[in-house]
């Protein structure tokens, strides 16, 4: 924070910081050291993905044509869309309007919300197709190929969706303490850390668009 | 974070500049993927969701701008990912180049 010295971020100031800018600091910097053991996280799948699709790049080619192309649009359009609700959450902390806080909170867990739907009635389908790398796998010579783009595509976007339901679940907690004043302009690092969160979901979602729904398609 | 002015119109003139970008770079990623160019084609898209993430780490998540670590933190993250991509394909890409088999 800039106005170190109001009032609201010097009661907040725990003693073991010596002004609300280093607590502030501290406090994101954190936050991002927590997401990059999310990357490391999300990194693992990624190398799988990339050490098989070498090895079978036309059984992913084929098998990513299963994937619905415009839902995957649809999907990219409503989650930056909540990344950019979400900035605007952020800066109505900032701006010290609790209100607005909960509007764009509320409009970025309607998005999310949208977002979950369409990959659920997108699961659905792939249930239903027999794309669930089960026992009921669909049979094709490169059946066992296929197998394991789908295993990865459940994984991947399986853990995607569930920090996404984290999210929403932490939303529901700012959103509450912000209707009881708990955010000003001088202190509102809850709502930063937050913002953080949501946006590295995005990021995810940006690196699983491509190389899940774009790649069979030339 | 920055220790200057807080400039809101500036800030949300941002935002909306950035969701316009990249929903432009979403557009040119799908287009580009319906045109055949071989391994360009990974290349074009793995380049195009990096742009897309550069901005969204920068502006929306407030990196530019921010205390030198926060870049240390995420630059070192990128260093760690890149060496769990290496290291499995330095085994995966020598298979075989030594004519003898197991090797």
């Amino acid at each position: 924070m800039s106005d170190g010295v109001s009032t609201g971020a010097v009661n907040r100031l725990q003693p073991h910081f010596a002004t609300p800018a280093q607590q502030y600091e501290t406090a994101t910097f954190g936050m991002w050291v927590f997401l990059v053991t999310e990357i490391m996280f999300f990194g693992g799948l990624f190398t799988a993905y990339l050490m098989y699709r070498i090895q079978y790049a036309d059984a992913f080619a084929h098998a990513s044509e299963h994937l619905n192309i415009t839902l995957g649009c649809f999907n990219t359009v409503v989650l930056i869309g909540s990344s950019l609700t979400m900035a605007l959450a952020v800066h109505s902390a900032r701006m010290n309007k609790s209100k607005s806080i909960v509007f764009w909170i509320a409009l970025t867990m309607i998005l999310g919300s949208i977002f979950l739907g369409v990959k659920g009635y997108e699961y659905h389908h792939k249930w239903v197709e027999g794309l669930f790398p089960a026992n009921w796998f669909f049979q094709a010579p490169d059946a066992p190929r296929q197998r394991i783009f789908f295993s990865l595509y459940f994984a991947m976007t399986g853990l995607h969706a569930t920090h996404m339901i984290i999210g929403m679940g932490i939303m529901i907690y700012i959103s509450i303490q912000a209707l009881r004043g708990a955010y000003t302009s001088s202190w509102y690092t809850p709502v930063e850390v937050m913002g953080l969160y949501w946006h590295f979901v995005d990021l995810v979602w940006i690196f699983l668009f491509p190389l899940l729904y774009l790649i069979g398609l030339h | 974070m920055s220790s200057h002015a807080y400039d809101p119109a500036a800030t949300v003139r941002s935002y909306l500049l950035v969701f316009g970008a990249l929903m432009v770079f979403t557009a040119l990623t799908v287009a580009a993927a319906f045109v055949n160019m071989g391994a360009l084609n990974n290349v074009i898209a793995i380049s195009i969701a990096f742009t897309k993430a550069a901005l969204v780490v920068a502006i929306f998540m407030h990196a530019r701008g921010s205390e030198n670590l926060i870049f240390f933190c995420i630059f070192g993250g990128l260093f760690f990912l890149a060496l769990m991509f290496y290291f499995p394909l330095i085994d995966l890409l020598s298979r075989g180049l030594l004519g003898i088999p197991g090797k």
